[in-house]
């Protein structure tokens, strides 16, 4: 039991990270990005990439930080990652997600991130091979909490949470207390007076995608550390990040924040009494008890 | 010689299924801008909900209800529009995020819940003991396989003709009204949420009404049958082909399937060997760029939507009634 809730702080660490982009694009584009959970696995193969390169190298790097799994080379593949994924999400909007918006078709936009999602996923499979991968080949021990129960903990999982509070931290900050973050609210609120008032609307909306895409890269190679590395993982993650925003309400960060967690604890809880393969589902129960109860989301409001 | 027949006679009955599919999705997207995720959840409802009634009792699972085969249709298709009444009550007053996101989830669910429940529909082993319909009289053979394709191609002008008809009624002006403008609607006193589930609703039923065909067709289903693939490929078909053209819908079923069949057969004949347990990565990107393509570059489809001035006396359709 205790376990399960710890494992589900665990997920939802890194359901959060993919959450708060995934809410931020729904907020600002106004469309359901099903493309966004890609992003997660393009940071989780870049800092595979990265990895590689690094401790190819600088064999130095490659020794481990104190008890993690986690290697130099990795910590440093994770920032070269962020930033690759940020600006391969900026691409992808160039290529696609602008062009489509300016012909003034909101609703294909959705249909356009359900093909680049597809396109994205098989890309990965037919460049990095459909069989999983893994960031290290070592087994990580996990530390006994506690005998009676039985609680287990990984070093790698307790580095995922801080790393993910920190983030969700430095982040809170950007949009409480700088002119950056209230334009960004500002445009979330209303694009049009925004703009009259000298937001400039592009350089918004690319920061999003760069912001998004950083917080994906973070998650997907977190999701890497606890699970293991297969190009449908996108696939996997799409539903509970989705959850994660509906619960939350599209476009509150907190309630990203919020709303990862709970999915990820609902998932593992949700193991005590169901069995295992019906994972799955329990995002899509959430999302309609959600639904039932408070359409809107913990911190939504109604917007048309 | 009968061979090659025979096999045009398989495809062009899996094709025209799957653009009775592709028609019921049209009414939600082209006609009403619902936009459907989860296409697989209510084909296999339809799917499931036929096999299950109709089908002869089993140890394993439920079923063996063995209801007459179109009372069995009939219940796989009212499963389809439960499923999608229940979804759609729920959605349909929100933005139009969560109808994509719900969708989404229902499909994930509802595969997820055939995959594991095996007491409900045979789990990952699918449900067996149907027997296709008239099978002791006409056997397992060419013409029995002739007379299903005429029996599908059949419903399928039944369901274009029926949805002609909603589309140029005063219900699919509403449809388009709704779509076009939903305030302007509203002022107009009509009630945009009730109209959305209506459209939803029947849409599913259609989509269900294909799924069983689809059960019937292969006398068998499984969880692989109801995989999210099944949605891409339904979508791609409508976009080709064109949203909001009834017609655009049938010529992309047949073309997008047509290239489909073609592109997986000749990847297994020309691919390398080792290069073949790619074969299915390689068809999803060629599918999805040309989802993508067709949005950048022909939004409309190859077959337009109509536009109709629904004006009395001026319609090109109510002249020389």
């Amino acid at each position: 039991m205790i376990q399960n809730l710890l494992d589900g702080v665990l997920t939802g660490s890194y359901l959060s990270l993919g959450a708060i982009g995934l809410t931020l694009v729904m907020h600002i584009l106004r469309f359901a990005n099903f493309s966004h959970a890609e992003l997660l696995s393009l940071g989780a193969y870049a800092a595979l990439v990265c990895d590689a390169l690094v401790t190819a190298l600088v064999p130095v790097f490659a020794t481990k930080l104190g008890p993690l799994s986690l290697t130099w080379a990795l910590a440093l593949a994770i920032v070269v990652s962020m930033a690759v994924t940020g600006v391969s999400a900026v691409i992808l909007d160039r290529l696609v997600f602008r062009r489509v918006r300016e012909k003034g078709q909101e609703l294909s936009m959705v249909f356009a991130s359900f093909g680049m999602a597809l396109v994205i996923r098989n890309l990965i499979g037919l460049v990095f091979g459909l069989s999983p991968q893994l960031y290290s080949k070592d087994i990580a021990f996990a530390v006994v909490l506690s005998r009676d129960p039985l609680i287990l903990v990984k070093p790698d999982q307790v580095f995922v949470l801080v790393a993910a509070l920190v983030l969700m931290l430095a982040l809170h900050l950007v949009l409480t207390r700088t002119t950056f973050g209230f334009s960004l609210r500002a445009v979330a609120e209303n694009p049009t007076l925004a703009a009259v008032n000298g937001v400039n609307l592009r350089r918004t909306v690319m920061a999003v995608w760069l912001i998004g895409g950083g917080l994906a890269a973070v998650a997907g190679v977190f999701y890497g550390l606890s699970h293991q590395l297969i190009p449908v993982m996108g696939r996997d993650l799409v539903l509970p990040i989705f959850a994660a925003t509906i619960v939350g309400g599209i476009g509150s960060v907190y309630g990203a924040v919020l709303g990862g967690f709970i999915v990820g604890i609902a998932a593992n809880m949700a193991l005590i009494v169901l069995p295992a393969g019906y994972t799955p589902s329990v995002p899509f129960l959430l999302i309609l008890v959600v639904l039932i109860l408070r359409p809107h989301g913990l911190f939504g409001e109604a917007r048309a | 010689m009968i061979g090659v027949i025979s096999y045009l006679v398989f495809f062009a009955t899996t094709a025209s299924i799957l653009a009775i599919a592709v028609l019921g999705l049209n009414l939600q997207w082209g006609n009403t801008g619902l936009f459907n995720g989860g296409v697989v959840a209510f084909f296999g409802a339809g799917a499931y909900g036929t096999l299950i009634l109709g089908g002869t009792p089993q140890a394993g699972h439920l079923g063996g209800f063995e209801l007459v085969y179109p009372l069995a249709l009939i219940g796989g298709m009212v499963a389809a529009g439960v499923l999608a009444w229940i979804v759609g009550l729920l959605t349909l007053r929100l933005r139009h995020d969560y109808l994509a996101i719900a969708t989404f989830g229902v499909a994930v669910a509802f595969e997820n819940l055939m995959r594991n429940a095996e007491g409900l529909a045979g789990g990952a082993k699918g449900v067996r003991g149907f027997e296709r319909p008239l099978r002791d009289a006409l056997g397992d053979g060419f013409t029995y396989n002739l007379l299903f394709f005429v029996v599908v191609l059949a419903l399928l002008a039944l369901v274009y003709l029926f949805l002609e008809r909603l589309v140029a009624s005063p219900f699919g002006r509403l449809l388009r009204a709704i779509r076009e403008d939903e305030e302007a609607a509203r002022s107009l006193g009509k009630s945009p949420a009730r109209v959305r589930l209506t459209a939803f609703v029947a849409g599913s039923v259609i989509l269900g009404l294909a799924g069983g065909l689809y059960g019937t067709f292969y006398a068998f289903v499984s969880p692989q049958d109801v995989l999210p693939t099944l949605t891409f490929q339904i979508w791609a078909m409508l976009i080709v082909g064109g949203a909001g053209n009834n017609r655009g819908a049938i010529l992309g079923a047949f073309l997008i399937w047509g290239a489909w069949t073609a592109s997986g057969w000749a990847l297994s004949r020309f691919a390398p060997v080792e290069a073949q347990l790619y074969t299915g990565s390689v068809q999803f990107v060629l599918i999805g760029s040309v989802i993508v393509g067709m949005l950048l570059w022909r939004p409309q489809g190859l077959f337009p939507e109509r536009l109709v001035v629904s004006q009395s006396g001026t319609s090109p359709r109510t002249q020389g009634r």
